[in-house]
Parts: structure tokens; sequence; C-alpha cells
């Protein structure tokens, strides 16, 4: 068996403010193979963002150890080995769609992008947007800027993509044609993906594994392999197969809340 | 969708009604530019017959005829004297606002330093600037160098307050991506605070352009005898109120003139659309 992608045991994270302190995350474990597709699942305030930020290095954990691309976060960050894709595109305004893809080899020490990794034009084609390379942020749709930043994000040929709600704030039409672009960029470019959300069919439909937390503190769920083939049309929705495993997923969900 | 032939009487209404909104939209952008000019023409109108018709003696004001004329006749002593207040008020503009683009970026980086610092800040904003000006009037002499002192610190506390807040004001998922990036500080204030912060400095700017003028003319009254300031005082104490309101004239015009070239600068820079409206 490969070493996992991402290898988190017994971590947690604690918030402390002056009135109290926060248990965002409470001893969770989990790992992610290469080349798979985890979602995690939960509802707004489980940790799950945290979670992210924690494989990141934006967040040092309070207790736990991860390991990222078999070393620490730190230096799977300095190394270039994370692509993050943030919830809002967090596009630069003042940057063209592929200045802002070119963003990465500006900065943290002149790089060169390495060979044979796709260049920013070729990833603009990738996520769809080719032609639209001299357009403004405020010139594109919500979801076009979601493309640029995935586009940012896959540029120098990440091992592991990091997603935060990437979607969360789009409409559902953008979201599914999204949700199936994201399946075939995910099989074209190889790379280990970590993708956050809050909603079941998302979770189910995109991935191979879903981790499912609770909220208050954040703890796992439940995992859970996802077993659909591996091409999945949107209609695989409707089929009773996924039918059962959203209903499964929405068990453990409502079992780890007290609502 | 199911292709539609129109009938050509339904095209023909459709374009016909196209037509008249675009009419209507003439209509409203002429009434747009000439309602102003319309609202200066009116308030000229009637200070020229209220002087008329009241027998306002010269002294006290005067007719907006004999303002032109001097404004003609005196031209040669106004722009001589508008020269050296416009050299304090853009020398005031340009070591203020610097000085406030300085001040913001280290305050930005050293926290402790803004909190030690920004209260004596805002103490120094408090005080009028007729009274800071005296003092400042003894501490540098007669010359230019107050003026230009006193056009500088009307300028600089618009322009750090927002400089700060605009260096300050970034999407903190922007942030955390230069984070992921592990860009340097220096990179991330090249390539996003000060870039982020360029919508906030003009707003600040197009103030100080304005304020910095007032600034040098209030200078000029506590002892000089050329400037826009020392035209006013003058005039004013010789009774000559159409020599005065030329003055006032001039020192205006320049004002606009100077807030116009920072507008235009701001369109050549700031090509973006700021991520959130303020």
């Amino acid at each position: 068996m490969t070493a996992p992608a991402v290898d988190c045991r017994h971590v947690s994270v604690r918030f402390l403010s002056e009135r109290r302190t926060v248990t965002a995350l409470d001893d969770v474990s989990f790992s992610v193979e290469p080349g798979g597709f985890t979602s995690l699942l939960g509802p707004s305030g489980c940790g799950k963002s945290t979670l992210l930020r924690v494989v990141a290095d934006l967040i040092a954990p309070s207790e736990g150890d991860v390991t990222v691309l078999g070393t620490s976060p730190e230096e799977a960050r300095k190394a270039r080995a994370l692509g993050f894709v943030f919830q809002d595109a967090a596009l630069l305004p003042w940057r063209t769609a592929l200045q802002n893809v070119e963003l990465p080899l500006e900065v943290g020490g002149t790089r060169a992008l390495p060979k044979g990794s796709a260049t920013p034009k070729e990833l603009l084609a990738l996520v769809g947007l080719a032609g639209w390379e001299n357009s403004f942020p405020h010139e594109l749709s919500g979801g076009m800027r979601q493309r640029v930043a995935i586009a940012r994000a896959l540029l120098g040929g990440p091992r592991l993509l990091l997603m935060d709600e990437p979607f969360g704030a789009l409409d559902e039409i953008t979201r599914d044609r999204l949700n199936e672009e994201l399946r075939r960029i995910w099989t074209e470019t190889g790379a280990t993906i970590l993708f956050v959300t809050h909603s079941v069919y998302e979770a189910v439909f995109l991935a191979d594994q879903v981790l499912v937390l609770s909220a208050n503190p954040g703890r796992v769920a439940a995992v859970e392999k996802i077993d659909l083939p591996k091409a999945r049309p949107l209609s695989i929705r409707e089929t009773p197969e996924f039918v059962a495993i959203a209903a499964r997923m929405r068990g453990y969900l409502g079992k780890g809340t007290h609502e | 969708m199911s292709e539609m032939a129109m009938s050509p009487s339904r095209e023909a209404a459709i374009r016909a009604e196209r037509d008249a909104f675009l009419a209507r939209q003439k209509s409203a952008r002429l009434k747009r530019r000439l309602l102003p000019l319309a609202g200066v023409i009116g308030l000229i109108g009637l200070w020229a017959l209220l002087v008329y018709v009241l027998k306002v003696p010269p002294f006290v004001a005067p007719s907006p005829q004999l303002v032109a004329v001097t404004l003609v006749t005196k031209f040669d002593v106004l722009m001589t004297n508008l020269f050296p207040t416009a050299v304090e008020a853009i020398a005031g503009f340009l070591l203020g606002n610097f000085a406030a683009i300085l001040i913001a970026t280290v305050f930005v980086h050293k926290k402790s330093l803004e909190q030690a610092f920004f209260p004596v800040v805002v103490l120094i904003n408090t005080i009028p600037v007729v009274a800071k000006a005296p003092i400042l009037v003894l501490l540098l002499g007669n010359g230019m160098e107050p003026k230009i002192a006193i056009a500088a610190l009307i300028c600089f506390f618009p322009t750090l307050v927002n400089m700060v807040r605009g260096l300050e004001s970034v999407n903190p998922q922007a942030l955390e991506l230069m984070r992921v990036l592990s860009a340097s500080k220096t990179e991330t204030f090249f390539k996003l605070r000060l870039l982020n912060a360029l919508p906030y400095l003009f707003s600040a700017l197009k103030i100080a352009a304005s304020t910095a003028v007032i600034g040098a003319i209030v200078g000029e009254w506590i002892g000089s005898t050329t400037g826009i300031g020392a035209l006013i005082i003058q005039s004013t104490y010789n009774f000559d109120s159409a020599m005065l309101y030329a003055t006032v004239i001039v020192g205006s015009a320049f004002s606009v003139l100077f807030f116009l070239a920072i507008t235009l600068a701001e369109r050549l820079v700031v090509r973006w659309q700021p991520a959130s409206g303020h």
C-alpha cells in the first residue's frame, strides 16, 4: 500500500477568546489515498473549513499530527504541492483572468513553471475559459470567477487540491455543471482532492470517499467509500444506489446534531 | 423554442418603441448637462439683480459685471499671486500625502506603533488650521515653508486614515492565498495591499486636492505679502470687493482644476472595479 496523501491523527483545534474556548475540531482522524477524491461533509460550524486549513498550513492544530504528502503541512506548502480554492474566488480585481492564474509564478520567490506542466493559458482552456484571458474579474460571472480560481490553484501541477465550498455561492444550474467538470478535471490532472461542502448531493456525486463531520465540537461522524461508477453523469443522482447513499449520509448528519 | 415569424407591423412597433426610448435617453442626458449650467447662470443673474435693485455700494458687494471686468484687467496681478499659492498647495499636497502613505505603511506592519501614535495624530488633527498656522509661522518663518507645512498637515490626516483602511481591508481569503503561495510580506504588500488601497487613496487625494489649496491660503493670511491669501486680506482692507471676489474665483478655479487632475489620474490608474463599494 502506498502512503496516504493526507493523514490526520487525533487532530484537535481550539480557538481561544477571553470569554470562552471554542473546540472547532475534537480528535479527528482520517486519511486520503493518493489520487483520491474525498468530500468533507457537515453542517456549518462543524469545523470542516478549519480541517482544510489545518491541512493547508493556514491553522496550526492544538493537538495531533498531520502528514501531507509524506511531510509536514508547512513543507508541503513551501514545496508548492498544494493548491487551494476558496469559497469566494479571491481573485485580484486589478488583474485579468490570465494574470490571476499567473500570480503563483510571481510570489513566494521567483518560480519557473515545472517542466511539462500546463501553462496558465492551457489551464484556462482546461476550465473552459479559452478566449476569456484578458477579461477582468468584474466582467466574469460568479461561476467563471470560480473557474479562474481553480485554474490558478492547478498552476504548477499541485499533487493535492484543497477546495473550501468553492461552489457554495453559485446557483444550482452552474453548480451542477461545475461539479461535472470538476470530475473531469480530477481525472485529467490526477491530483488528490479534498473538497469541503455542506451539500449531501455534491459530496456524494463528486467523491470516492465522504467524511461526515458533526458539529459542536467537530468530530468524525462517519467515513464511507462511495461505491459508484467512475463515469458519473448528473443523472446518476436519480438512481436508487445514489439515493440510498445520500439517505445514509443524511442519517449520519442527523445523528451528530442536536436539531 | 419555436421560430416565430414576426409580422411587419409588430416589427415596426418594436423599432418605434426603441427609437422613442433612445430619444428620451438623449434628452435626459442633455438635461443633465444643461441644468447645472442653468443653475450657475441663474444665480449670477439673481446676484446682478439684487445688487442693482438694492443699490448695494461697490465696497460692500460688487456686481458680477464689475467682477468680470476686474478678472480681465487685473489678470496679471491675479496670476502673479496665484503662482506662489499654487506652488505651496502642490508642494504641501505632495509632502503631506507622501508622509501619510509612508506612515500608513508603517502602521499596518507595526501595530504597536499605530497604537502609540494614532491618538497623537488624531489629537493634532483636532487643532483647527487657523490655530495651527500661527504656530508654524513662528517655527518656520515668513517664507513659503510654513504655508507648505500647513497644506501638508491638512492633507495628511484624511490620507492616513483612508490609506490604513485600504491597506487593511484586504479580502481575508486573498491573504490566505498569499500564505498558501508562501508569499513574503513585501510581496503581499506590493501585489495585494497596495493595489487594494489605491481606490481608497484616490478618495483621500480628491479631498486633499481642495484642502491643500485652503491650507496654503490660510497660511498666507498670517504674515504674507504675496499669494491668493494675501490678496484676499489686502482687498478686504481696501474695501475693494471686486478684487476680493475676483481673487476668490481664481483661487477656487485653481482648486477645481487640481481636483479634476486627480480625478483624471484616478481614471487612468484605477481601471478595475473595487471589490467592495466604499
